[in-house]
């Protein structure tokens, strides 16, 4: 391999780790925000209990995503330096507004919401964790409308040989960026409402703590719901973004060969990249891929038979990727359905066999999002920034072969470390459950003390 | 002065302003394991740290971010040459950022052992590696308009090691500092004393330093042309002496304030040594990176410039203000319900 790839590799590596943390942060902080604001309304210690436990988890996971970020700012420089060259003038923009606008409030306030129960009143104190779950999202607007420039550029010219920014409105509203944002911030919320429902799940099936968890999942369960079908619909909406701004990417995920008009949706279809054709089509439903793609039953959808062959993705692993996404995304919005129908009944602690689905349904949404990233970023290949410049060309030419190894085997070994280290101690503090004697509780609640 | 004039103060700026708050960070994670004699004084080390480490870390990746969106040459170049040093910086930075979180989620004393021992390499390596960096920006880096030359061994020379070490003396001065104002007891009385050690070697590294630039690289050539800039340096040696002026006399938050002077003045007696160049090459000087041939458009440095004028104040303003909230002292079970616990320790005047 050479350094170009292993380059990639280690991105990879090294993004999809960070994003086993991200989207969580994303989700739950906000439904510990709305867990403590409701214990500052009513004063009902449960929902005090709550905050401290859901919130111990938060931290544990917010870590690991906080020191594996700066990781893949410095790579931009690292392992990219000719991309940083040519694209620093707008790429570098929305980055550095989200370490000043963003991150720099998460950072702060979460410090505050840590260390301040008792030096600031239990009001401002509420107020902090939301500004945390407030910034965390903001970051994500900042970040997905600098990944969504490099799959739909906008606002730029090519100029001194570089794209130089030319307006930054544009960047701000590239559409493709929010559609992203939107489609990510629901997945985050996803994440989020499955991990709560699953850890409470698990308690009810042991019957402790019911009162406490049965709370705790129906608040996951209206948010979970409200996710999922967001999910679905932003989903739709960036998936004819998609179709519209990178039509290799959109044929290499449903796998279209030819270009059509009134194009049939395949249930059953099995890719045969090399022949460039399916090897099986069938279950047809007609013309909905061209509904799904220009929101018209006759629209023309683009095939890859029109795309030079250097120009188009691998088609297995972004259609594979694709497809699991979108079922794994319906698979949500049932469960979700019921979950909160059960929750709102007062059903749970009976539901034995659906509480062990929603145990083991917990990792799904993780899925999801890793394979979402799958698509996103192998389905822009052989494109870095989309139809501007390639990643072949975006190395660094100053990194040898050994330095990238040893980095790559470093990062591995490392994060593969304390990937362990922080899911043991999730499951940890996951399976012990809230403490009951509240002094206790406050006090191991401050990750440094007790 | 032109918009890239001004991202040059902003871009020093910014890292003059990490090193002094994440500075008093390593060094008082380079000190804990020293000034503990209990398990609770090495937590207390840590609660001082705990409320505000990450908000100072995110100085750096705006620093990174700046650098990025407003000279995005020299990022490309900067963090590819210095390749495996920033990948040590990088875990350095990474274990250090979790043995805050870790530390305390397990009773065992082996699996506290280990994490203090991640801060203290972890505080350690970044503050080194910072000097050896710019250490080696002041003397130019070893690249032409063919690309780089030089190697993580070549950037281990005696001028590099040397600013490695001053920066690594600055940052164990500025946390002992820290840590005598923001604690009590023993932990604060072995603080003042290693802060008072620690001054003298900090001196005399800083008047070997202050010379050896003279020979190693071209900083005073500026200074020989605009002697009034020398008022940077200058304030730097008073701060300085300040630091132990104030020290003596008891005064140990003024002391802490004159080392936060000092590390910036410090940064900023670097810089302007290197105006106009950001990265000085070491072969030919032809092929310097500048601010005027490694900058964004015009058009980018003046959004980038509302934004940094709109956003960073408003930043300081609230850490600040967190500064301000947890003023008083850290104990080692500075938890929820241990205020009165805490009010009845005695302070070490």
């Amino acid at each position: 391999m050479d350094v170009m790839m292993l380059s990639r590799l280690q991105f990879a590596i090294t993004s999809m780790f960070h994003f086993i943390f991200v989207p969580l942060t994303l989700g739950l902080s906000i439904l510990v925000a709305y867990m403590e604001t409701r214990y500052v309304r009513t004063g009902n210690k449960m929902y005090l209990r709550m905050t401290k436990f859901w919130g111990k988890l938060f931290l544990i996971n917010f870590a690991l995503g906080i020191v594996t970020g700066i990781t893949l700012e410095f790579q931009f420089g690292m392992n990219w330096s000719e991309y940083s060259k040519y694209v620093g003038d707008i790429f570098g923009a929305p980055l550095a507004i989200e370490a000043t606008a963003a991150f720099f409030l998460e950072s702060t306030f979460i410090g505050l919401w840590i260390f301040g129960w008792n030096r600031i009143s239990p009001k401002l104190h509420a107020i902090s964790i939301w500004i945390v779950a407030f910034a965390t999202n903001l970051s994500g607007l900042w970040i997905l409308l600098a990944n969504g420039w490099m799959q739909h550029p906008v606002g730029y010219v090519l100029r001194n040989g570089r794209a130089e920014m030319v307006d930054f409105m544009a960047l701000v509203t590239n559409p493709y960026g929010l559609l992203k944002f939107g489609h990510q911030i629901l997945a985050g919320y996803a994440v989020a409402a499955f991990f709560v429902m699953g850890i409470a799940a698990w308690h009810l099936l042991r019957q402790s703590n019911t009162e406490f968890f049965k709370a705790s999942f129906k608040i996951a369960a209206v948010f979970g719901l409200v996710a999922s079908i967001g999910l679905a619909v932003v989903g739709d909406f960036h998936a004819s973004g998609v179709a519209e701004a990178q039509p290799a990417k959109f044929a290499a995920m449903e796998s279209v060969w030819d270009t059509q008009k009134g194009a049939d949706y395949n249930l059953l279809l099995v890719p045969n990249p090399s022949g460039e054709t399916n090897s099986v089509q069938a279950l047809a439903i007609p013309k909905f891929l061209s509904f799904l793609a220009t929101k018209s039953f006759d629209g023309e959808v683009k095939g890859l038979k029109d795309i030079p062959a250097n120009e188009r993705p691998p088609v297995w692993p972004v259609f594979i990727g694709f497809r699991l996404m979108v079922v794994l995304g319906m698979v949500f919005a049932l469960l979700a359905v019921i979950a909160t129908v059960k929750a709102w009944r007062g059903r749970l602690p009976d539901s034995r066999k659906f509480l062990w689905i929603m145990v083991y349904a917990l990792p799904l949404p993780y899925i999801a999002n890793q394979l979402g990233w799958l698509v996103a970023e192998v389905g822009r290949q052989p494109w870095i920034v989309y139809g501007v410049l390639k990643t072949a060309d975006a190395g660094s030419p100053a990194v040898s072969l050994s330095q990238v190894w040893t980095s790559l085997v470093a990062f591995t070994l490392v994060y593969g470390l304390l990937g362990a280290i922080d899911i043991y101690l999730l499951f940890k503090v996951a399976r012990k459950g809230p403490d009951d004697d509240l002094t206790h509780i406050v006090k191991s609640a401050t990750l440094q003390g007790a | 002065m032109n918009y890239q004039a001004i991202w040059f103060v902003l871009w020093s700026v910014l890292w003059a302003v990490y090193f002094t708050a994440d500075g008093f960070d390593f060094g008082a994670g380079m000190l804990q394991r020293f000034v503990s004699r209990s398990e609770e004084d090495r937590r207390a080390v840590i609660n001082t740290m705990g409320p505000v480490w990450d908000g100072n870390e995110v100085w750096l990746l705006t620093a990174g971010g700046a650098t990025l969106a407003a000279f995005p040459i020299v990022y490309a170049s900067m963090f590819s040459f210095l390749y495996s040093a920033l990948l040590l910086l990088l875990f350095a930075l990474i274990f250090r950022g979790v043995s805050f979180e870790f530390r305390g989620q397990r009773e065992s004393r082996s699996w506290r052992n280990g994490w203090d021992w991640a801060l203290q390499v972890g505080s350690f390596l970044p503050a080194l590696l910072f000097g050896v960096a710019f250490g080696n920006i002041f003397e130019g880096l070893n690249f032409d308009a063919a690309g780089w030359h030089g190697s993580l061994l070549g950037l281990l020379n005696p001028y590099g090691l040397l600013t490695g070490v001053l920066f690594v003396l600055l940052f164990l001065e500025h946390g002992a500092l820290w840590l005598r104002v923001k604690t009590s007891g023993g932990v604060a009385e072995r603080s003042a004393a290693i802060a008072g050690g620690v001054w003298y070697a900090l001196l005399a590294m800083a008047v070997i330093f202050l010379v050896y630039t003279n020979f190693a690289t071209h900083l005073y050539d500026n200074y020989r042309n605009q002697p009034l800039w020398a008022i940077v340096p200058l304030i730097a040696v008073v701060a300085l002496l300040g630091v132990k002026f104030f020290a003596r006399a008891g005064r140990y938050f003024a002391s802490f304030i004159s080392s936060c002077l000092t590390i910036m003045t410090v940064v900023f007696t670097g810089v302007i040594g290197l105006f106009p160049n950001m990265i000085p090459s070491s072969i030919d000087t032809a092929s310097n990176l500048t601010i005027y041939n490694s900058s964004s458009s015009d058009y980018t440095l003046r959004i980038m410039t509302v934004v940094a004028v709109v956003f960073v104040p408003i930043v300081i303003a609230y850490q600040l203000w967190v500064y301000f909230i947890f003023r008083k002292e850290m104990g080692g079970d500075e938890v929820y319900g241990q205020e009165d616990a805490l009010k009845t320790k005695t302070k070490v005047a």
